[in-house]
């Protein structure tokens, strides 16, 4: 007899197998629109990964840049550490988060948000104050480098869990809704005919 | 998902590292204090308890005011283990190198999940 493995819980009528046969074909339109949706967050993750590969390893470059200028106002001025976190009071150079939608899914992207201040004007008043601009914007471009990079990641780390949510449903509607149904069915067609076969010989 | 109602207010970009790249972060312009006199960025150096700045990682990580969280690659290998379990979005964790340690991405752990999923 079919219909083994588990299935639904309901009186084999016509009524049921209409249903049954609606909600299968529910099922498997839902499977395939979840499958295109998982095949373009895929395609745009692998995208992702390659770039935040290759801004990870020009973060390398920049960075050490940065130090470079560093230790140039280190030589010049002496240190200046003390003073510049002494000083530090508000930021001016922020972030601000804009949305990007990719089938659905709301990806983050950071924009560097910088008020032109006037911070630190004073350091390096006596000597090395050349070195202490450039090492400034330096860094600011470095940090732009960085800000790139941290949209980049946590695009990633959301894709990777949305595309792992997508890939449980298109699984589980696959490999458990589907049979599920395919058994019911199977059973409902099953049973009507013993009745009908009843109906024959009374 | 629960993040993604919040994060309009992040905007500020919080340190944990050594003292020369906080020193170039400050000049860049990010250093914050706000108005319980708290800190954006805290300095490392080799006497830094380890659960000094384990503290600091916590607090910068459930601040609500913080987008990104750069943490030199050396201070990040202290706390290895707290660096690996965090999974969060937000706010976004950033190794970066310092001075006197060059980048690794063999140790970064954003990096060592791209590594997983290229070698599949």
């Amino acid at each position: 007899m079919s219909g083994t493995g588990p299935r639904e819980n309901v009186f084999a009528t016509r009524m049921a197998l209409t249903n049954m046969k609606l909600r299968l074909k529910g099922a498997e339109t839902g499977h395939s629109l979840l499958a295109k949706k998982r095949d373009a967050l895929t395609t745009r993750f692998r995208a992702i990964l390659r770039k935040v590969d290759e801004a990870k390893r020009k973060m390398g470059r920049v960075m050490q840049l940065a130090s470079f200028s560093m230790a140039e106002v280190t030589y010049t001025t002496g240190d200046i550490s003390y003073l510049v976190q002494e000083q530090a009071k508000l930021a001016t150079f922020r972030v601000k988060a804009t949305q990007e939608n990719v089938s659905g899914v709301l990806l983050p992207a950071f924009e560097v948000d910088r008020t032109p201040g006037s911070d630190f004007n004073l350091t390096g008043l006596g000597r090395g104050g050349q070195q202490v601009q450039r090492a400034k914007e330096v860094y600011a471009k470095a940090l732009e480098t960085l800000v790139e990079l941290a949209s980049l990641q946590t695009a990633f780390t959301i894709l990777d869990e949305v595309i792992r949510a997508t890939n449980r449903r298109v699984n589980a509607i696959e490999h458990v809704i589907i049979p599920r149904l395919d058994n019911t069915i199977k059973y409902i067609i099953s049973e009507l005919d013993e009745m009908d076969r009843e109906e024959f010989f009374r | 998902m629960a993040s993604h109602t919040s994060f309009k207010d992040r905007n500020l970009i919080a340190v944990i590292g050594d003292e020369d790249s906080i020193t170039g972060l400050l000049l860049a312009g990010i250093g914050h204090i706000n108005e319980q006199q708290k800190k954006n960025f805290l300095v490392v150096d080799s006497k830094t308890q380890v659960s000094t700045i384990e503290a600091a990682f916590q607090e910068f990580t459930e601040r609500k005011d913080v987008a990104i969280l750069l943490i030199n690659q050396h201070i990040a290998e202290k706390i290895r283990p707290t660096v690996d379990r965090y999974q969060q979005a937000f706010p976004t964790l950033l190794e970066i190198p310092s001075k006197d340690h060059p980048y690794d991405p063999a140790k970064d752990s954003v990096l060592k999940r791209v590594q997983k999923l290229f070698g599949e």
